[in-house]
């Protein structure tokens, strides 16, 4: 369902996104083409790098809270909700970009401490099942989890299709349902745990392909 | 009544199971096999319903209801005199039995639709052709659809 | 809304030929409840057509049980070069349309 692009309803969004990427919006009445042109070659590769370190900002930011930061600081739009189908179609489209290029976070020495926060918060217990993340996308990846296969934890797809969800979906939503799952109370969208946990998840995917939007159960 | 410590713990039960209602789907009524045989009238008529011809693609266990593929296909050499004029998908414990109507001829060439369906539960799916003669050809598949380990909660 | 097609954009005069459809919709079934206990009203894709330079050769009745972003695959005799017209309909007044060509030789 993935690999044939008519077949893939993640196809959808990325259509939906390069729709919007035209589009302008805000009190600048700008469009992300005006700065960034072409998303073809502009995008490229961005998606693989992200979260990335805003200098401004001080910390890591992901790439739906890029967008959104551009949409406030230059279009002088309102950001988009979390989850919402207009900023899953951005991040889709500008992610889709990448599709096929290797994962490149944590080459940059300022996303380090943030690197290691997000790893111990990987392998940290929670939740009233008392499961870390690593016990298991680390221990157990090879094993099934009642019928379901338990997988590695590989964020290159994101946003993806999830069957279960019938929708796409961020990294930040399938890391809130996983902590759901152990009984844990989730990380608010957009917080510094969830931003470490996907910067964590990332450099552990180092040099793996893009894949958005990917299609999962 | 005073609040009994026991009480106190049957209705904290009774609260907990209901807030955790919203994470299942709900169904207010659920298709019942006389409904999926009333809908399968519905088409078919007092018409016999033979066994055969027909073959329906559809994964034996699932591990979530929500995106099933599927694929149904007619022997059939789909000609001006012999071929499939529809096929009908239903299913036995959805709330409502139908799940699609697909209408062919002989421009079609092949007899074969494929399309994605919801399962709320483990159940028989049922696939009918009406041929060019009126007459009525049908296949069932059983799917047993598991929940996953992990569920969201809904927003 | 965004619809995806793929239609061969060439065949032989005669080929059976593998058309697949796939358009965004919610597909709300109206089975639903939010967690108030309010019903979400049904909100779905309720027939979709081909026409195939004019003339139907495909047509789908849609219920709740087909998935949110309907995706629908089926076939039909290469017979002529022109246009293939996909329209999907639905509750409250949903419609949409997307088309496709096709070098028959």
């Amino acid at each position: 369902m993935q690999d044939d692009d008519t077949s893939n309803p993640g196809m959808l969004f990325v259509l939906d996104g390069e729709a919007l990427w035209t589009k302008k919006t805000g009190v600048a009445d700008k469009a992300c083409a005006d700065c960034h042109g072409d998303a073809r070659s502009s995008m490229k590769g961005i998606a693989a790098r992200y979260p990335a370190f805003d200098k401004a900002l001080a910390r890591p930011v992901a790439l739906d809270q890029r967008i959104n930061l551009c949409r406030t600081n230059h279009q002088q739009a309102t950001p988009l909700p979390h989850e919402s189908r207009d900023l899953l179609a951005l991040s889709a489209f500008v992610a889709h970009q990448s599709r096929g290029t290797p994962i490149s976070v944590g080459e940059d020495p300022q996303v380090k401490p943030f690197i290691d926060r997000g790893r111990a918060l990987f392998t940290q217990r929670q939740g009233q099942l008392n499961l870390a993340c690593t016990n298991c996308h680390d221990d157990n990846f090879d094993k099934r989890l009642a019928g379901a296969p338990i997988t590695q934890g590989q964020p290159t797809g994101y946003p993806l299709y999830r069957l279960e969800w019938q929708t796409l979906g961020s990294l930040e939503r399938r890391l809130r349902s996983c902590m759901t799952g152990v009984r844990a109370q989730a990380y608010d969208y957009g917080s510094p745990e969830l931003v470490a946990l996907e910067l964590y998840l990332m450099s552990r995917a180092h040099g793996l392909p893009m894949e958005t939007p990917a299609v999962r159960p | 009544m005073p609040t009994t410590r026991r009480r106190f713990l049957s209705l904290a039960g009774s609260v907990t199971a209901a807030g955790t209602i919203p994470i299942v789907t709900l169904r207010p009524v659920e298709a019942t096999p006389a409904m999926l045989t009333a809908a399968i009238r519905n088409v078919v008529g007092e018409a016999q319903l033979r066994t055969g011809k027909v073959k329906l693609d559809i994964p034996p266990l699932v591990e979530n209801g929500n995106t099933v593929p599927m694929t149904v296909s007619v022997a059939s050499p789909m000609t001006a005199d012999d071929h499939v004029k529809s096929i009908h998908i239903f299913n036995e414990k959805n709330p409502q039995p139908n799940i699609g109507n697909f209408y062919l001829g002989p421009s079609s060439g092949r007899a074969q639709v494929s399309t994605r369906i919801r399962l709320a539960d483990t159940q028989k799916v049922v696939a009918i052709a009406r041929l060019s003669d009126d007459t009525f050809w049908q296949t069932a598949a059983d799917v047993v659809v598991t929940l996953a380990a992990c569920t969201e909660e809904m927003n | 809304m965004a619809a995806l097609i793929n239609v061969p954009a060439k065949a032989r005069r005669g080929d059976i030929i593998e058309i697949r459809t796939l358009t965004s919709h919610i597909m709300e079934t109206g089975f639903r409840h939010t967690v108030d206990g309010k019903l979400v009203p049904r909100d779905i894709i309720t027939t979709f057509a081909c026409r195939y330079n004019g003339t139907e050769v495909f047509r789908a009745d849609l219920f709740p049980a087909i998935a949110a972003n309907p995706y629908l695959s089926f076939f039909t005799v290469a017979k002529e070069s022109g246009k293939l017209d996909f329209e999907w309909v639905g509750d409250n007044g949903y419609s949409s349309t997307a088309s496709a060509s096709i070098i028959v030789e």
